[in-house]
């Protein structure tokens, strides 16, 4: 008994030596997903984000048909890289709302300019509270919400050209 | 002359990976008046985890979304809410990993119980020693 606790401290440097280099070698994973999925959409108002679209209200995402909600800003580069997805998504006949964090009216209107406007309303989140409610943590995200208005899926950061069959599957079996 | 324009044309230019252009929001960077309900936010946001820089606590985080956070804590401070309950609702949205503070849940007893068990060892390693002292 007394000969094997020799080997102890070093069983133990192998047991930490182990520990910290699968820590180290496993990849980085810094995705925060919102725990509001499968959740009502929280209640919120906000005033109109862009010249030409209507203004945005929780009551107006639970229609009785699927809707996409997207987060962006128009400071943001990988939301301008992940306009033509949306573009792709409404041509294929998705319905998509938007929330502008952080943003001001003449940024946006710009924006819409530049990448194309897939949205029908855009509501403005100056103090990023919606999001925060949403359990949100970055721009992009969009978010399917279902009849009900309740929040089906999260998708996080910008959408890529193959990820827009995926979308439209959630969308569809978020009825 | 152009060097001047030039100095105009980088000030009107917009950083390329800039964060919102916005000024922060209101409680963002300003103390609440009364002292000791700032203490109280302050005891929160040193443990709320950024969302942004992962980590740093929202009350060192320059991200502007860790502003905003700062800015809605303090405004339910002074709305009278406790900041054990702020926490709780952020721990709905985000999970633990919001907070800094370790929880009572079943995954953490081990930690809990850590000391405890460090103690004990101690105990016997010191009574054993104590015998052989004796002893000889």
């Amino acid at each position: 008994m007394r000969k094997m606790l020799i080997w102890l401290p070093l069983v133990l440097f192998l047991g930490f030596f182990g520990l910290f280099a699968s820590g180290l070698l496993k990849p980085d994973d810094r995705v925060i997903s919102s725990k509001m999925v499968g959740r009502p959409l929280p209640a919120f108002t906000l005033p109109a984000a862009a010249s030409d679209r209507p203004p945005l209200a929780s009551s107006q995402l639970a229609t009785g048909k699927p809707r996409l909600l997207n987060i962006f800003a128009s400071w943001c580069l990988p939301c301008a890289a992940e306009a033509p997805q949306l573009m792709a998504l409404k041509r294929a006949g998705a319905e998509i709302d938007a929330i502008a964090i952080r943003d001001a009216r003449a940024d946006v209107d710009a924006f819409l300019r530049r990448y194309g406007n897939p949205y029908a309303r855009i509501g403005l989140d100056a103090r990023s509270a919606v999001q925060i409610a949403m359990g949100s943590s970055g721009v992009p995200e969009t978010f399917v919400i279902d009849g009900k208005g309740q929040i089906a899926y999260q998708h996080i950061g910008d959408i890529r050209a193959d990820d827009v069959p995926m979308i439209l599957d959630r969308l569809r079996s978020a009825q | 002359m152009r060097g001047l324009l030039a100095v105009m044309l980088l000030l009107a230019s917009a950083p390329a990976l800039a964060q919102s252009a916005l000024p922060p929001a209101p409680y963002a960077d300003r103390q609440i008046d009364d002292p000791a309900l700032e203490r109280k936010a302050r005891g929160l946001m040193e443990t709320i985890r950024c969302l942004t820089c992962q980590s740093q606590s929202i009350a060192d985080s320059n991200a502007s979304m860790a502003g905003d956070m700062r800015s809605e804590i303090r405004q339910r401070i002074m709305a009278g809410e406790t900041p054990e309950h702020i926490r709780a609702w952020l721990i709905e949205r985000y999970g633990d990993w919001v907070s800094y503070e370790p929880t009572a849940a079943p995954i953490l007893w081990p930690l809990w119980a850590a000391p405890a068990v460090l103690l004990f060892l101690g105990l016997l390693l010191l009574r054993a020693r104590i015998k052989r002292r004796k002893r000889s």
